[in-house]
């Protein structure tokens, strides 16, 4: 009987740990377009104004391009954070939660000093906003630590608390005084001292994406140059011999979750002084979960986080351009950058396995 | 606030009913997570039952056939995670997330024209004079079918596990994958039955919550449901009579803190919302200090099987 046998690949494939994410893009693209063409859309036109108008449309790119730093900015922050713990086995996903947090102290910091005009406002934000992140993935961190309780399900879980409190914080403690009763909060991205303004005309640059760079280059170096790093992949690979070598699975966690939530939080304020502008009660659009996405399309390398970052921004852009344009639902995006994740997961095996056609062998 | 406006029976009724839903994923995810497999998929598979399930009760006007639907499509979204981590060998947490993020994305996408529809009502089962009872007539016996088959499932499970050779092949798969492959089981089919026996439990919750506990159709419904199913798995330290505790433990705060917010609390709302998640939390940190030393879980559970070997 011909069979396919996989079989253990003794290092894992450098080539396909490079040709793996394109194949997975590749693959997406094929579903995605069969989806369309169920929804009763000409496939080949959705693509196309999905993945190429927001760039290169005379009409379009004006505003789409900037689009894409906005967007790949808290995705690529968020996510570079995320893969050190993935990449370690700690398995933060409630990077949602620690986002709203972040922005909500980092909010709160700025309106209790309202109206005063001072340059040292908006850096103080910023490091509250961290500093909220920060404490609220210390939950599952120190909850992991001392009680073994699983972090997974508690990190998800505080999401929805984060929720309830944003909502709570939106039209209660932190609403505008002057709004008239509207839930929201001032808008900080027009008051001089909190605004988070674009720094380079039309490239859609804030702070966020210059965080967003410096942390990538962070974590290269941490992962590739450092010991931590070395302690985090060791851990990751081979967790007994890790421990054998005398790398404590306590500070990693600590350290992971830390890192990925204080991340989170830096993503949530340069959001919500900047493209937000405002608390609101549906501040929070999903990067959480798409930056697991990102990490995982990315292989958990921060270079690699960059570029899968701004092709996942760019999806974001082109669906609101394609349910503008064709009528495209929304939520069609939303099941493509699934399938996408999907996808890479399934051909991944092509990385760790080698594919063997031929007979069984006889028992 | 007025306590005097809540009727004991009415609490214990809609106690049932909500837990109905946490009690059939949960029971799903047991299967799954005894035979050694972690699949965190649930609210993805959920929510593709609830929408699965509404959109056929809708078409046919028929809740039996949407129950079917869920089913099926809550089973099709769990074959996906089979074939994934037990055919392609993919990181099992990593896959389960996958599976809630498309399947959130492609429930509001099939969804689309569902928002605002009234689905036919699920049938109450006549129990004869058990309904005609002061207070537990009211309160027990004047339920919707499906709360009693999640009874009886849980049930059944309890002696499928413990006192049947399925149930037996079940758990030493799930304990360890080698020594069973050795004894000649056959690891990875017993594994894809129970993932997706995982999935059809899963969505038949879900069409519970969109055609009976709610029941309409709305984005993103499930709300961390299958998250607080995985949490009971947990709590109940992997035995099917302790889910059903954990089931309705769950059930019964969620629905105190309706009760609540229709009483008038003094609490805010949204602090009254994040209870049961916050509760979920407590009882999850509770259970793991408890356990901190001998562990109840399937001793292979999420870890990756390879015959090569």
């Amino acid at each position: 009987m011909p069979v396919i046998a996989l079989e253990k690949r003794p290092q894992p494939s450098r080539a396909w740990a490079w040709a793996t994410p394109l194949l997975a893009v590749v693959l997406t693209l094929i579903a995605g377009g069969l989806m369309f063409a169920a929804l009763g859309k000409d496939p080949f036109a959705a693509i196309r104004t999905i993945f190429y108008d927001p760039l290169f449309d005379p009409q379009f790119a004006g505003y789409s391009r900037p689009q894409l730093l906005v967007k790949a900015g808290p995705l690529i922050l968020i996510a570079t954070g995320l893969a050190l713990g993935f990449r370690a086995g700690v398995w933060n996903i409630g990077a949602e939660g620690q986002y709203i947090i972040g922005a909500l102290c980092g909010a709160a910091t700025g309106l209790a000093l309202y109206p005063i005009e001072a340059w040292w406002i908006f850096p103080l934000m910023v490091v509250a906003g961290a500093l909220g992140g920060w404490a609220w993935a210390m939950i599952p961190a120190i909850l992991k630590t001392r009680f073994n309780t699983n972090e997974i399900l508690v990190s998800l879980l505080l999401v929805y608390v984060a929720e309830n409190l944003l909502a709570s914080m939106a039209v209660g403690t932190l609403r505008n005084p002057e709004g008239g009763g509207f839930p929201g909060s001032r808008n900080l991205g027009q008051w001089a001292s909190s605004a988070n303004p674009e720094l380079i005309a039309d490239t859609g640059m804030h702070w966020g994406v210059v965080a967003a760079l410096i942390a990538v280059i962070f974590a290269y170096v941490l992962l590739h140059r450092h010991m931590t790093g070395f302690h985090i992949r060791l851990t990751g690979q081979a967790p007994r011999a890790a421990r054998f070598a005398g790398v404590s699975p306590t500070r990693l966690v600590v350290l992971c979750f830390g890192i990925s939530g204080a991340l989170a939080g830096l993503a949530g304020i340069f959001e919500v002084t900047g493209p937000a502008g405002q608390i609101t009660i549906d501040f929070n659009v999903g990067y959480g979960f798409t930056a697991i996405i990102v990490a995982f399309l990315g292989r958990l390398h921060p270079v690699g986080i960059l570029l899968a970052g701004l092709l996942m921004a760019l999806t974001y852009i082109g669906g609101e351009l394609a349910s503008f344009m064709l009528n495209i639902p929304a939520a069609a995006i939303q099941a493509i950058q699934g399938m996408l994740l999907f996808f890479l997961l399934a051909v991944d095996v092509l990385t760790n396995y080698r594919i063997r056609l031929g007979r069984e062998a006889r028992a | 606030m007025d306590l005097s406006s809540i009727s004991p029976a009415l609490v214990v009724a809609s106690l049932m009913i909500a837990s109905t839903p946490l009690l059939l994923a949960a029971l799903g995810e047991l299967v799954v997570e005894k035979a050694g497999v972690l699949n965190l998929g649930v609210e993805g598979m959920m929510i593709t039952g609830a929408i699965c399930g509404f959109a056929a009760a809708v078409e046919t006007q028929s809740p039996p056939a949407g129950f079917l639907a869920a089913i099926v499509g809550g089973a099709a979204m769990a074959m996906l995670f089979a074939v994934l981590t037990q055919v392609l060998l993919s990181n099992q947490v990593a896959t389960g997330l996958a599976l809630t993020l498309f399947g959130l994305g492609l429930s509001s996408l099939l969804g689309q024209g569902y928002v605002g529809i009234k689905p036919p009502a699920t049938a109450r089962l006549d129990l004869g004079p058990l309904s005609d009872l002061p207070f537990l007539g009211r309160a027990i016996f004047s339920h919707d079918y499906m709360v009693y088959i999640s009874l009886l499932l849980t049930l059944l499970l309890w002696w499928v596990l413990t006192r049947t050779r399925v149930g037996l092949t079940l758990r030493a798969v799930g304990e360890n994958h080698d020594a069973a492959h050795a004894l000649g089981l056959k690891v990875v089919a017993t594994r894809f039955a129970a993932i997706a026996f995982g999935g059809a439990m899963a969505g038949l919750g879900g069409a519970y919550l969109s055609l009976v506990r709610v029941p309409q159709w709305t984005e993103g419904m499930t709300a961390g449901a299958g998250w607080i199913a995985l949490a009971i798995v947990v709590f109940a330290s992997w035995r099917a009579g302790r889910v059903l505790l954990g089931a309705y433990l769950f059930g019964g705060v969620t629905v105190m803190q309706l009760n609540l917010q229709a009483a008038g609390s003094a609490l805010p709302v949204e602090y009254l919302s994040m209870s049961p998640y916050l509760i979920t939390i407590l009882v999850l940190v509770i259970m793991s200090a408890r356990r901190s030393r001998s562990t109840a879980a399937p001793a292979s559970l999420g870890k990756p099987f390879h015959a090569s070997a």
